[in-house]
């Protein structure tokens, strides 16, 4: 198939940007929208064209590096999928097809597609983890957790950390994937020693970075590739009351 | 962990939210008392006017709910518009192309439907409250020693602008109630999947019945449905 497609290019980060147009020829429906992508810079270099620059890893959906807006919707139409698992089936030859960066103040663009998400590493160090000291391993099922927190865990743990949910929310909010990632340790046993800080220091952080405040738009939820749930905002807003009322 | 202190609770970005949850039902609570209050003009005159008369005799009762209803407004005004400002500055390059998967139009215009309340509220206290676009209301005769609330709203709902401009404004306040009912539950964190999703079609339903049953008074007036006790104007 043939497609038309409005890429934004930037050179750099102090670059301004623009929507390119290009032709994209003989695409395969059995191609993943990378591998598209792929042919298009071929396409491109033989015009001595820059490439267009994205972001991309593992390429199986696992890894969280891709990060598209395709047609105003991160990752694209097909829900509960990153952009490197969506299939050119979905698109019908002669289709136009919108390609933009995820679009956040906290996530500065660098060259065309990507984005700098080391926000996110820093909302991690803030308090997204676990601190153990060393020593043996802990017997297997020493600690006792309910099947229905170990599965509720698991779930908010599915986060990969893509940044889908900043791009699609209008006020470019990181509170799913900060959400998920207060959830995770809130619900198990190893998370209950740093709880309280835990959730004010990763929204502070978010704050900090210039992310923007929820208003429950419910647009994160319908963009996120591992379909988190926005329970899971209602569970950090808990926290977050909990953290403030259990004062130590 | 982080090194910096976290924010206070009302500048931190879900204290912020929490405040606009609370204030803003509370609101609600006298937006739906107020409707009960005005309904009974469809029971009469009499009524009406003896409702009007007790809530101005509850004297520092009456101005204590009158200062706690400015508090709730201020801050949840106060709140919205850090909201939205920080909001807007969150995401300084838009989109070319943007969808809408599931945000409603009621919450993406939150703001505007909040900020024409506002104008509205200052009017509708001058117009029926302060009576200082209406002066002559002051000289209705008194029916029984009472100050005849009930002509005063059929003479203000008799010109046809006066009453669009009320059902518009009560269309708002609706508008703005279909998407912050359910929104305040998931802020507050009382919400599971399957209760939001009935919570927000209960939002829209409220919305619905809110609408319809405040803008029945205006409507009622112009068809003639409740008229001066005189039958006149
Ligand atoms: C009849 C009057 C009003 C009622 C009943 C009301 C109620 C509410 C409620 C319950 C929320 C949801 C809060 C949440 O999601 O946690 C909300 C949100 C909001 N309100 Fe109001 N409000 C009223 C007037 C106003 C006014 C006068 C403004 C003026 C600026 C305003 C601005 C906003 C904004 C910007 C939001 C969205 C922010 C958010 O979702 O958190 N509201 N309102
Ligand atoms: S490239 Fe790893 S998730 Fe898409």
């Amino acid at each position: 198939m043939n497609l038309t497609l409005h890429v934004w290019r930037q050179k750099n980060a102090n670059d301004k940007g623009k929507m390119e147009t290009y032709q994209a020829k003989d695409i395969s429906d059995h191609m993943s929208f990378l591998e598209m992508l792929d042919v298009v810079n071929e396409q491109l270099a033989d015009k001595d064209i820059d490439p267009i620059a994205f972001d991309h890893d593992c390429r199986e959906g696992i890894c969280g590096m891709c990060s598209l807006v395709v047609n105003g919707t991160p990752h694209g139409p097909e829900r509960g999928t990153t952009v490197c698992q969506l299939h050119m089936r979905h698109f019908k030859d002669g289709d136009t097809i919108y390609i933009e960066p995820w679009r956040a103040r906290a996530f500065p663009v660098q060259r065309d597609l990507i984005v700098d998400r080391s926000a996110f590493d820093r909302i991690m160090a803030a308090g997204g983890f676990v601190s153990v000291n060393t020593g043996g391993t802990p017997d297997a099922n020493a600690l006792p957790i309910p099947k229905k927190d170990a599965d509720t865990a698991m779930d908010a743990a599915a986060c990969i950390g893509c940044g889908a949910c900043v791009a699609a929310c209008k006020n470019a909010s990181a509170m799913l994937f900060v959400s998920a990632k207060v959830s995770q340790f809130a619900y198990l046993p190893q998370g209950q020693a740093e709880r309280k800080a835990r959730v004010s220091n990763m929204l502070a952080q978010m704050q900090k970075e210039g992310f923007g405040n929820c208003t429950n738009f419910y647009e994160c939820e319908a963009a996120c590739p591992k379909e988190i749930s926005v329970k899971f905002i209602a569970k950090m807003n808990r926290e977050f009351m909990r953290a403030k009322v259990l004062k130590d | 962990m982080s090194t910096n202190a976290p924010p206070s609770f009302s500048n931190a970005t879900v204290g912020k939210k929490i405040l606009m949850a609370i204030t803003g039902f509370l609101i609600i609570g006298f937006v739906i008392v107020h409707l009960v209050g005005n309904l009974q003009i469809f029971i009469g005159q009499h009524q009406l006017n003896v409702y009007a008369e007790t809530l101005q005799n509850m004297g520092a009762l009456k101005w204590a709910f009158r200062i706690a209803l400015l508090v709730f407004f201020l801050v949840h005004i106060w709140k919205g518009i850090v909201l939205w400002l920080e909001n807007r500055s969150a995401r300084p390059v838009s989109y070319t192309k943007e969808t809408n998967q599931e945000s409603t139009l009621a919450s993406r215009t939150m703001i505007y439907t909040g900020a024409l309340i506002v104008f509205f509220v200052a009017y509708h206290i001058s117009h029926f409250t302060l009576l200082d676009c209406h002066p002559e209301y002051q000289s209705l005769p008194l029916v029984d020693g009472r100050f005849d609330v009930y002509s005063m709203i059929i003479l203000g709902f008799s010109e046809p602008l006066i009453a669009a401009l009320y059902i518009i404004f009560v269309g708002l306040v609706a508008f703005h109630i279909s998407h912050a009912f359910s929104s305040l539950f998931q802020t507050l964190g009382l919400t599971k999947p399957e209760l939001l999703k009935r919570l927000r079609l209960f939002g829209a339903l409220l919305a619905w019945l809110i609408f319809l049953a405040y803008a029945s008074i205006p409507v009622a007036v112009l068809a003639k449905i409740i008229t001066l006790p005189g039958g006149g104007h």
